[in-house]
């Protein structure tokens, strides 16, 4: 199927030379400009992957100071403005440096073009351009948050946001640009997967990360125009006063919340869908069994993609809207409950008469399956309008959105960074500390979140710098899982970091994954394969024995 | 057995009619909930190590579901997920829609505090006093930016949004006092943002309301510092013209333009005033206040000075009412349109 060589690029080792014109794309070319000027989609995901990583830990740190201030009421370890920044710093970089970049930007770059059996993607220098405009953006936005910082909380709500004194506009203005990387990004993927797929990839034999990159990618083009304005009209009225969201001055207060949802709920599908595809592939792979109902997950993420857009007025059944627009708001949320119901059903599904491995990867599906039925069932409930009165905007909120968004995302991004590792570096990672770091990050999650849930109940109300006494058990609770959680974190830094240089030599397809990213060398060379390009006869996740296979219908 | 639950869910006391349906609704959801997530996990879990790998290449066969699995996959959570949108959005409506009967309350979120008004009674801060076992609506308002009014016990929760209003209704069934908390992030003090509702049993509550009219606890803030707090022109008005009664304005002036111990009210505001002392002085809001506070200021020329003042003797927002109550007379047919001051409509 590949004609490509079978010799082991990882060390490139120098006496190699002669045998192989193609060394991997991590030692070809080892100057700063190399990587700085490359067009390569591998080592711009890999770009990505450090940035990311990089604001992860900033994001990480500012959620441990959270934490410990909210170890006891009143103040801990610091004052209220200084707290009021740090939950906008902590929620402004995990959502727009880290969640979602995270899935697309590194491991939808790096395996993309590899799962369509392309060179690369199809606008190689706009690739390179999204990263540097990222950057960009991150740069306007920490900068602000510094100097000044903001107190807004990442949802800017008006009329706080156009009155208060800190610094909006830079913020505002860096979360306008890095709109430009999300949208560059989704039509890049678009555009690649409608015209750089390899011959006999047909629409659905697409594997199932590459539909969740594509339907992502929809969303990240539609909706982003929308806060990018918004971000603009905000940050003019910040400067300016114009009084679009003004009522002094005519304007409407609710219309900015409109707007912001308009993206910021699909949004949340720019965080998860790619953390679905992850899981499908992975589900596949270590129980080597084809996808249970391929075309029902398939379709399923653009149905999520779809009715993601007609959902926002759930995060407003209390802002004064009318009765009618949530019962609409309500039902159509419901919609998006069963499209994820039929992804969890056929995940299960899929290992049923499977072969399952129970590695590192297949340890964060098991958690991912917990938070994402979890945090789907709250989703549901908080979609229930009369229960939504009562949790809106207090703990329980923040804990059911950490549980979807930040719960199944990490597990899925976890779960990729080890999946993939031996694609992307050409080594494997240490089992062992993988199962122990594994279950220590699933076990401090539910401990830092589960809490939360009961606080929302008890009624504590999100973004409170100071609480009631009767809330501060559970709080107490909440920061010792997070503790823990922290510690789950520097094990796999640890690890991995380690992993990268001695680490033992991995091997085209360690996981014996019919994935077709696997059909190239690890790490691949600079233009994925070598030869001629590959084909691709048999369906992506297909395992049966080929004298027994019955051929499945035909696609 | 639903006390317990609530135990177990970390509920705080269930103190409105609201909190019950809540309640109710949130067991059915966890309830369900906690069933389909272990069945799930539990199938999972049975599968992983049922079907665990035994030689490294094993193949697998090619199992694909049925178009009836499928359609269970669909239409099993839809129909839960319905079943409790349709009973959560009948309660919601329910909460949205006040009774007729309700008393109204207006609720002004402040950066960082709650007033509570009552049409013709008490203004209050922070402190909202209601009779248990009465429908109350409120009537809620912002000064600044958004906050949002939350009552735990009552499981009830309504944005106050500035330039407009919102309402969300409650009966409370316990006497007692129940912390209210913002949860719209407001500010540096978003977190001390805190009051209570009392609830008093109905005839304590009578017997408040009527101590509060008296006017013995009335060392509040000046209501007419807040222009949003202050009763919608129409209900001022009625005000005014009640006070002027009770005060024996209308003993020495007339409403109807006949000339009396003093000059009518009707068509005063605005109107030029010839002075004793020669000048003249347009009737405005200041001149109608000073005139009530200070009679001798500038007497209209034809009249005597015996006018009694009024310093000490009205309360702020009475003396607006009145001033509003005589500005509703400048033309025969009363007001033009409404002045500021909120709309008190039935927002839907
Ligand atoms: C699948 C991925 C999901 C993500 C990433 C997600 C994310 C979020 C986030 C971030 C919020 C908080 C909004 C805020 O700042 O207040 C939220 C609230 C909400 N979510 Fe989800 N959600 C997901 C799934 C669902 C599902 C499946 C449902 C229901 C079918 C749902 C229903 C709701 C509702 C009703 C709220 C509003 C709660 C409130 O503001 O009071 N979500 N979600
Ligand atoms: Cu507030």
């Amino acid at each position: 199927m590949t004609p490509s060589s079978s010799i082991d690029t990882a060390g490139a080792a120098p006496h190699d030379e002669h045998h192989d014109h193609h060394p991997s794309y991590l030692v070809d070319g080892t100057t700063i400009k190399s990587w700085i000027l490359t067009v390569d989609h591998k080592r711009i995901g890999l770009m990505f992957l450090f940035f990311v990583l990089l604001f992860f830990l900033v994001g990480g740190i500012f959620a441990l100071l959270i934490r410990l201030e909210l170890l006891t009421p009143g103040p801990t370890i610091m004052d209220a403005m200084t707290y009021n920044r740090t939950f906008t710093l902590h929620g402004l970089v995990m959502i727009f440096l880290f969640m979602i970049p995270a899935i697309p930007a590194v491991f939808g770059n790096f395996m993309l073009p590899l799962m369509l059996g392309a060179k690369d993607v199809a606008f190689p220098r706009l690739n390179l351009a999204s990263l540097y405009i990222y950057l960009t953006g991150a740069v306007f936005m920490l900068w602000g948050m510094l100097n000044g910082g903001l107190d807004t909380g990442w949802t800017f709500y008006t009329p706080y946001s156009t009155h208060t004194t800190t610094t909006v506009a830079p913020v505002m203005f860096g979360a306008f640009i890095i709109g430009f990387s999300s949208i560059a990004t989704g039509i890049n993927f678009i555009v690649t997967c409608h015209t750089m797929r390899a011959p006999g990839i047909t629409w659905f034999k697409m594997p199932l990360f590459v539909w969740a990159i594509y339907a992502t990618s929809c969303i990240q083009v539609l909706a982003t125009p929308v806060i990018g304005l918004l971000t603009v009209l905000v940050a003019v009225e910040n400067l300016f006063s114009f009084g679009m969201f003004d009522p002094a001055r005519g304007g409407d207060p609710v219309l900015f919340q409109h707007l912001f949802w308009f993206y910021s709920h699909p949004a949340v599908y720019i965080m998860v869908l790619p953390a679905f595809g992850v899981m499908s592939e992975i589900v596949s792979t270590y129980s080597r069994k084809n996808i249970f109902g391929y075309r029902a997950v398939a379709y399923s993420s653009l149905g999520i993609a779809f009715v993601g857009f007609f959902a926002w007025g759930h995060h407003m059944f209390v802002s004064g809207q009318s009765t009618f627009d949530a019962g609409v708001f309500g039902v159509l949320t419901m919609l998006v409950g069963v499209f994820t119901a039929i992804k969890v059903f056929n995940w299960v599904g899929t290992v049923y008469k499977g072969a399952v491995d129970f590695k590192t990867p297949f340890a964060y599906f098991c958690g991912f399956l917990f938070f994402t039925v979890f945090g789907g069932m709250t989703g549901i409930a908080l979609g229930t309008v009369s229960l939504d009165v009562a949790w809106h905007d207090t703990y329980f909120v923040v804990a059911h959105f950490h549980f979807i968004m930040v719960g199944a995302t990490i597990m899925a991004f976890l779960a990729a960074l080890h999946y993939w590792f031996p694609k992307m570096f050409g080594r494997t990672y240490h089992e062992g500390w993988g199962l122990v770091s594994a279950a220590l990050i699933i076990l401090g999650f539910n401990a830092t979140f589960i809490p939360q849930f009961l606080l929302g109940n008890n009624g504590m109300p999100r973004r409170y710098y100071d609480y009631p006494e009767r809330f501060q058990a559970l709080n107490v609770a909440s920061t010792a899982g997070a503790t823990l959680l922290a510690f789950g974190f520097i094990i796999i830094a640890m690890y991995l970091t380690y992993s990268l240089v001695y680490g033992k030599v991995a091997g085209k397809n360690p996981w014996r994954s019919k994935g077709y990213e696997w059909l190239s060398e690890s790490p691949p060379p600079t233009h994925n394969f070598v030869g001629p390009q590959p084909t691709f006869p048999e369906e992506p996740h297909f395992y049966v024995d080929p004298k027994k296979a019955e051929v499945p219908d035909a696609v | 057995m639903s006390e317990f639950l609530n135990n177990l869910l970390f509920l705080p006391e269930s103190a409105s009619t609201f909190a019950e349906r809540v309640d109710f609704l949130h067991h059915f959801v966890v309830g369900t909930t906690m069933v389909m997530s272990t069945a799930v996990g539990l199938a999972a879990l049975f599968m992983f190590f049922r079907y665990r790998r035994r030689v490294p290449a094993q193949t697998t066969e090619y199992v694909v579901p049925t178009l009836a699995t499928e359609f269970i996959f669909v239409s099993v959570p839809l129909v839960f997920f319905l079943a409790w949108f349709g009973i959560g959005f009948r309660d919601f409506t329910w909460v949205t829609t006040p009774p007729k009967d309700a008393m109204d309350v207006y609720v002004m979120g402040k950066q960082w505090m709650w007033k509570f008004s009552y049409p013709e009674g008490p203004n209050g801060v922070n402190v909202l006093h209601v009779p248990a076992n009465r429908p109350v609506r409120l009537l809620i308002t912002s000064r600044d930016v958004l906050h949002s009014f939350y009552v735990p016990s009552f499981r009830i929760k309504m944005d106050a949004l500035p330039g407009r209003y919102t309402q969300i209704w409650f009966e409370a069934t316990k006497p007692g006092t129940y912390q209210v908390l913002c949860t719209e992030y407001c500010g540096l003090s978003h977190s001390k943002m805190l009051a209570e509702v009392v609830v008093l049993p109905e005839e304590e509550y009578d017997n408040w309301i009527k101590d509060q009219r008296r006017g013995r606890l009335q060392d509040r803030q000046d209501a007419l510092a807040d222009t949003s707090l202050v009763p919608p022109v129409a209900r001022m008005v009625e005000q005014g013209q009640v006070l002027a009664g009770t005060q024996g304005c209308l003993k020495c002036h007339s409403v109807d333009g006949s000339q009396h111990i003093g000059p009518t009210f009707l068509g005063m505001y605005d109107r030029m005033e010839k002075l004793d002392d020669g000048q003249s002085i347009r009737v405005d809001e200041a001149y109608i206040t000073q005139s009530m506070m200070d009679p001798g200021a500038h007497l209209v020329s034809g009249y005597q000075n015996v006018m009694p003042t009024y310093q000490g003797k009205l309360q702020g927002p009475e003396t607006a009412a009145i001033v509003e109550y005589i500005k509703s007379l400048r033309t025969p047919n009363v007001r033009e349109g409404a002045s500021e001051g909120p709309a008190y409509d039935p927002i839907q």
